[in-house]
């Protein structure tokens, strides 16, 4: 069912964590909100579930308002950190706990439907991780929820199980049709798996869309530092081109003049290699810099440059780059870049 | 990412799902009610004889000759209990005194042997030993270890990097050290003043005239109560001023105990290696030693002299049926205040949990007689009747249930109870079918331990028992006051069993954490 989150706002103790808090998830989708330590979201993800009462604004879950409703009313399922799983009961009797007694086929269809067919006997502490994590969301699932919350689903794990874990757990909510709220700091996790991703800083969300349009076009410095690396410099903006020490470089922002900032993608940078006997005056070079440091990570490799102009950079090309550290190299701009005024 | 929910949990108190449900908040509201009630009766009692009666009393020189010795022997004994519990502490710790772990464990033991057992073995050896002098001697000799142990436990937390620096800058180690025990032992101290306070069995033995033992006989004495329940209030006064005392240097202990050490102390070696084992051998061999040979001796010389085994067999039965009572009433009560306690923050929590305390900081005898006041008034037909009893082994041992509840609940996180919400079950429903199951074993160790108090306690059932029941601790105490030492061993070598396991599961568990280099 749709999620609807209304201008909420929550303080404790007189000091805001929510303010105007707003926040759409239409049916079957699976959004990310993502934010930084403290920024007040995992206070939202209790006022869904009703473990904490909103001082203003109100929730929606289809068409029903469950702002003052207890957690048990609200039909809103909740996929924990660390799992949580009963340790007393089997995990058939797990998944089974918000059913009906009696309800074998629908336990068997979840643990199906999250690829445990055939645990249901074990108990939680004989399970990996990841199957507990894919136990809490087949729990959750049962008794088909209006929406499924999960809140940092996947920070327990190995780094190297995080992966697998998450196309499972993506698999087994789009084949359930589940509308879902994933909570998390992880910003590769959000972009890789949500539909939609819900910036949230300082208690608010500060901007919500697919996550390629999030990233291509964030709505201020925060969002595009916070979401993707960027290469933030000072700039200066006229008709549509924001002069900067890489240049003229043209950008969207296209009525904003005056100072401000341009934020650059490591993808945009292009290095080329500059003759020793060439100057800085060479057309096609750009910018000219120093090799400080190459890391290399097999499909491709990060560049940082310190470019004669002072300012550093760090570049994303492939991953076979003839570059060492010392190298004398040119840099220039590929496509738009962002430009944010003062 | 656990940096994040710190920070917001630091901001948002959990509320545990908000309101405290109704099913939770009345039975621990009728509870603490009953915890409350004794010093609210005997306020009532107290002020009934008018102020008139209560001034004439507590102007009587006796009752101040009463004051003086009650205070007089839990100061003496008090700063005995420092004196060694301290010292026994150092060298188990500390040192490379010979065969300092048996002496860790030997140093807990005391703790297994009930007050009135140990005066009872001395008065049986040693006759003349009865009055300040012997309730000093026993009372010293069973409570040190409320010393020793929390002493013993900073000791193994300190940071030796501190005493490092003390040295390097030229001060005295042990000056340095005693510093930093100061809130331990302050705090283990003024739990032994409490205790000797409230002792009755004990001082009774010894035939020393104090407090509790004027109250029971004040009670026995005389139709008019108004007398005992005006000392009463006196006594509760003055453990009220030394359990405020406690709390507060309790906080700092905690705190200078929190935490392990960051790497291994360095073991001081003794200079007078015999003079050390001398003090520790001793002190274990009069404290624990002495009590089992006296009864040993008593059990092969004197059984002979008028045991009765039928009167035996009666007395272990109405013991364990109403502990076993006390236990189940005590932990049904302890329940829903335990599991606000562990969940719920705010006042009225606040207010539950400490009310559960009264049991802890007031006396057995006075909480008897409280019991007796009210059912002469109120409730005839369960005046000297078994759960009158109950009721007061409820109200005394309440704060021992409650803590093992909360502790138990706190073990299993609030999250569990949450997902169990999400899933459609109402408050109660959860607390039934999650937060009790889990917490099921230490609510069961919990009400095992209030099972075993409950059998050695003696000042409420000697005033509460119906007429003719006899149990363990009271059969002792009415042998040992006829001077049939031998008709009393059987039942001081049973409590002493009894009262060994808490103990020494206690004492080994310790020792463990504290000995580890």
């Amino acid at each position: 069912m749709r999620l609807t989150v209304t201008e909420v706002a929550k303080s404790f103790g007189g000091v805001p964590v929510l303010q105007g808090c707003s926040l759409v998830v239409e049916e079957g989708e699976l959004a990310a909100v993502l934010g930084p330590s403290g920024c007040g979201k995992t206070t939202l993800l209790r006022i869904v579930t009703g473990f904490e009462q909103a001082d203003a604004g109100s929730v929606r879950i289809g068409d029903r308002e469950v702002t003052g409703l207890p957690p048990e009313k609200r039909g809103v399922g909740i996929v924990p950190q660390e799992a949580a799983l009963f340790p007393h009961l089997t995990v058939a009797r797990n998944v089974g706990f918000g059913l009906p007694r009696g309800s074998r086929d629908r336990v068997a269809e979840c643990l199906e439907l999250v690829g445990l067919a055939g645990f249901g006997e074990r108990m939680p502490h004989e399970l990996s991780g990841g199957q507990q994590q894919r136990v809490a969301l087949a729990r959750a699932l049962a008794p088909r929820p209006g929406v499924v919350l999960l809140d940092e689903p996947f920070n327990a794990l190995d780094r190297s199980l995080r992966v697998t874990v998450r196309d499972d757990v993506r698999a087994a909510l789009k084949r359930a049709g589940a509308t879902a709220v994933l909570v998390t700091h992880d910003q590769e996790e959000a972009l890789s798996m949500a539909d939609t991703v819900a910036v949230m800083r300082e208690g608010r969300i500060v901007q919500e869309g697919m996550p390629a349009s999030v990233y291509a076009t964030p709505h201020d410095l925060g969002v595009a530092t916070f979401i993707g690396e960027a290469v933030v410099l000072e700039a200066y903006s006229t008709d549509g081109v924001a002069s900067c020490t890489l240049g003229d470089l043209p950008h969207r922002a296209n009525g904003a003049t005056g100072p401000g900032h341009v934020a650059l993608r490591p993808e945009q940078f292009e290095l080329s290699e500059v003759s020793g006997l060439s100057g800085p005056s060479e057309p096609d070079a750009g910018v000219h810099g120093e090799v400080e440091r190459v890391e290399f990570f097999g499909h491709d490799a990060a560049i940082t440059v310190r470019l004669d102009s002072g300012n550093t950079i760090r570049a994303r090309t492939r991953g076979d780059v003839p570059y060492r550290p010392g190298h004398r190299i040119g840099v220039t701009v590929r496509g738009p870049v962002l430009f944010y005024p003062e | 990412m656990s940096a994040t929910r710190a920070s917001d949990r630091v901001r948002a108190p959990r509320q545990g799902g908000g309101r405290i449900p109704a099913a939770l908040l009345v039975p621990s509201l009728l509870t603490a009610l009953l915890a409350l009630s004794p010093i609210g009766y005997l306020l009532v009692r107290a002020g009934e004889g008018g102020l008139g009666t209560a001034v004439r009393v507590l102007s009587r020189p006796r009752t101040l000759e009463l004051a003086a010795r009650s205070v007089g022997l839990a100061a003496v004994v008090t700063v005995l209990c420092v004196a060694i519990g301290v010292s026994l502490a150092w060298l188990v710790v500390r040192t490379d005194l010979p065969g300092r772990r048996a002496f860790g464990v030997l140093a807990a033991l005391p703790l297994a042997v009930p007050s009135y057992v140990a005066a009872y073995t001395w008065v049986a050896a040693v006759p003349d030993i009865s009055g300040f002098t012997g309730s000093v001697l026993v009372l010293t000799l069973c409570s040190y270890p409320y010393v020793y142990l929390p002493v013993a436990a900073a000791l193994s937390r300190m940071d030796p990097a501190m005493e490092e620096v003390a040295l390097s800058l030229g001060r005295r180690r042990f000056a340095v050290v005693l510093r930093q025990l100061r809130p331990s032992a302050a705090a283990g101290g003024l739990l032994v003043a409490m205790y000797v306070l409230a002792e009755f069995g004990a001082v009774s033995i010894m035939r020393l005239d104090v407090f509790t033992t004027q109250i029971y006989t004040s009670y026995r004495a005389s139709f008019d109560r108004t007398p005992a329940a005006v000392l009463g209030l006196l006594l509760v006064l003055i453990t009220l001023l030394v359990v405020v005392a406690e709390a507060r240097t309790r906080g700092r202990a905690a705190y200078a105990m929190r935490g392990s050490p960051p790497r291994g102390r360095s073991v001081i070696r003794l200079r007078a290696k015999g003079l050390a084992l001398a003090w520790s051998g001793g002190l274990a061999a009069l404290a624990v030693g002495f009590p089992l040979v006296s009864i040993g001796y008593w059990l092969a010389g004197g059984s002979s002299t008028g045991l009765d085994p039928g009167e035996l067999g009666a007395a272990v039965v109405a013991t364990l049926g109403v502990s076993a009572a006390g236990a189940l009433l005590t932990t049904a009560l302890a329940v829903p205040m335990g599991i606000i306690a562990a969940r719920h923050r705010g006042r009225t929590a606040a207010f539950l949990e400490q009310s559960s305390y009264a049991g802890h900081s007031l006396p057995g005898i006075v909480i008897a007689l409280s019991f007796v006041f009210f059912a002469v008034r109120y409730a005839e037909p369960l005046y000297q009747r078994s759960p009158l009893l109950v009721l007061a082994y409820a109200v005394l041992f309440l704060p021992a249930a409650v803590g093992a509840v909360r502790a138990s609940v706190l073990q299993s996180p609030p999250v569990l109870e949450e997902v169990a919400r999400s899933l459609g079950r109402r408050p109660l429903q959860t607390v039934r079918e999650v937060t009790l199951p889990l917490a099921f074993p230490g609510v069961l160790a919990g009400a095992a331990l209030v099972f075993l108090t409950a059998m050695k306690e003696l000042p409420a059932t000697l005033l509460l028992r119906p007429t003719g029941m006899e149990t363990l601790a009271t059969q002792l105490w009415t042998e040992t006051g006829s001077g049939a030492y031998g008709a009393a061993a059987p039942y001081a070598a049973l409590l002493m069993l009894l009262a060994a396991i808490p103990g020494f599961v206690l004492g080994r568990r310790s020792v463990k954490e504290m000995t580890a280099p």
